[in-house]
């Protein structure tokens, strides 16, 4: 399984950004940047994906979006806020209908700040959250082993009992 | 009959860059209707008049959309322009055309490629966006951004291009020129993709007119609305004319885009080599007072700026028609009686662009 540590899939949401950022994480994609020869592919399925990208900022009625996809996202995951709008809310962070940052409704682990982001400020940002993916998997891992050697058959009928 | 069943689609979706949500009503894999709801993106950045002057709303204006951002900026620097009776210099006006085409470049390589996407044909997909790279190149040495440019600004533009760097940036076209040929070849050609776009999402010319379709869309359905005709910025002095095509489905709504390539690559040529020299902007002085709605032709077709003022520094009210807002009772329209697998598709072909349609 260690090849797949450095292929991370990633899905990506455009919560309510002005698609600069959003065509940028996509030119990623593309052959100028091409970061799918390392295995990260955009998928649109987020039982299928490590790293969650953001681009926008949060308002009432894609709050529930965000949440429903992050938590159908297998676990351990990452949260990327590409762009100064999924950072703080940006130029329209006074806009009435603007609630701020992606921060707000679901833990973000690495901000991409930018107007628009550029592909290689992206790049750099999910290379980032590579690290902080290894180690939350090997502290998943050791918390599962722990979990196994202190018998989690117990542990999981006490928490079902609950 | 089989009874109907709702799915819905979006506002994720894998194929969708950005979040609409559609309720498809089906019978079978039959769309008896859809139902668009909206919201996902909107921010209200129209109200922001009140808090920002009317300088530094160009850039507000600008972050309307990244995909056609400097159309944009040019649309309400337009409309203020013309309350304060600004006479922008001629050089500004053929820098604001060569920049506006390369958005249209870019924009619909963009397009393609996500409509190439939709038909699951991922080779076409990253063709159009390799190409597309090199119009972004040359925004970047001329602007300074990739997307999001903010070289537009009230009475005129904020950089001047050489020209040795015109000379350079037609022949760049040129060299590409084969390339964009190649691309809009397999598009015209190619069997698959006729498979999948020729006959569907249909829209008649009463259709797309009483709607108030715009742009390729309407274009596509044999409608010749091109607001590039009235003539703003250097548009009055180049020549052009606006691409027709009559198959009123997403076959011909794909042709005229990938025709517009070769026509947007011309304009660029016309305009390089007819810019005079001379200023690149005019001083402004005072507020404006009055009111104007300024039209202009997006990739996407005709967005309006409204924009009134009472002689403050901030204006009272901006109000935008954005293109994709018009073409939504249209889509609405071409996907009754498709099939279930053709909503992708279809919902691409006219090239939805939220956060335009949202603001």
């Amino acid at each position: 399984m260690s090849g797949l540590t450095k292929s991370p899939w990633i899905i990506h949401y455009d919560a309510s950004s002005c698609n600069g950022c959003d065509i940028e994480v996509l030119a990623c994609l593309t052959p100028l940047y091409d970061v799918e020869r390392f295995g990260i592919l955009n998928t649109g399925n987020p039982k299928h994906a490590d790293i969650f990208v953001v681009t926008g900022s949060v308002n009432e009625q894609n709050r529930q979006v965000i949440k429903n996809i992050y938590d159908q996202m297998p676990k351990p995951n990452v949260v990327i806020g590409v762009g100064i709008c999924a950072c703080s809310g940006g130029v329209f962070k006074e806009c009435y209908n603007v609630a701020g940052g992606v921060g707000q409704v679901i833990p973000v682990d690495v901000y991409v700040p930018g107007c628009s982001v550029r592909p290689e400020q992206i790049i750099d940002g999910v290379v980032k959250a590579l690290g902080i993916l290894e180690e939350k998997r090997a502290a998943f891992a050791a918390e599962s082993k722990k979990g196994t050697d202190t018998g989690a058959n117990a542990d999981a009928k006490k928490d079902g009992g609950n | 009959m089989a009874g109907r069943i709702v799915v819905p689609f979006g506002p994720q979706h894998p194929v969708l860059p950005e979040p609409i949500h559609l309720d498809l009503v089906l019978e079978d894999e039959r769309v008896v209707e859809a139902i668009p709801s909206i919201g996902y993106v909107h921010r209200g950045l129209e109200k922001l008049v009140e808090k920002r002057d009317f300088k530094d709303f160009v850039y507000i204006a600008e972050r309307i959309c990244g995909i056609c951002s400097f159309t944009h900026s040019v649309g309400y620097c337009k409309a203020i322009e013309a309350i304060m009776d600004l006479q922008v210099p001629e050089r500004a006006q053929y820098l604001r055309t060569i920049w506006s085409e390369y958005s249209r470049l870019h924009s619909h390589l963009l397009w393609l490629g996500l409509y190439a996407d939709a038909m699951g044909f991922e080779n076409l997909f990253m063709n159009a966006w390799r190409i597309r790279e090199t119009i972004l190149d040359a925004m970047e040495e001329t602007t300074g951004g990739r997307v999001i440019q903010g070289v537009c600004k009230v009475g005129g533009v904020r950089r001047d291009i050489s020209d040795a760097k015109l000379k350079e940036m037609t022949a760049k076209l040129d060299s590409i020129g084969g390339e964009i040929e190649d691309l809009c070849h397999v598009f015209f050609d190619d069997a698959s993709v006729k498979h999948r776009s020729v006959g569907v999402g249909m829209l008649s010319k009463e259709d797309a007119h009483k709607l108030g379709a715009v742009g390729p869309v309407a274009k596509g359905s044999g409608i010749a609305l091109d607001l590039r005709q009235t003539g703003y910025s250097a548009y009055g002095s180049l020549d052009f004319k606006p691409i027709v095509e009559t198959g009123c489905d997403c076959y011909s709504r794909c042709i005229v885009r990938a025709k517009e390539l070769a026509q947007s690559v011309d304009l660029i040529k016309q305009a390089a080599a007819n810019i005079p020299a001379g200023d690149i902007e005019v001083k402004v002085k005072g507020n404006p007072d009055g009111e104007y709605f300024s039209r202009v032709e997006q990739p996407r077709g005709e967005c309006i700026h409204y924009v009134k003022a009472n002689g403050s520094k901030n204006i009272l009210r901006e109000r935008v028609r954005t293109p994709s807002s018009a073409n939504i009772p249209p889509l609405v329209k071409m996907l009754e009686g498709c099939q279930m697998a053709d909503v992708p598709v279809i919902v691409l072909s006219i090239d939805p662009c939220i956060g335009c349609a949202e603001r």
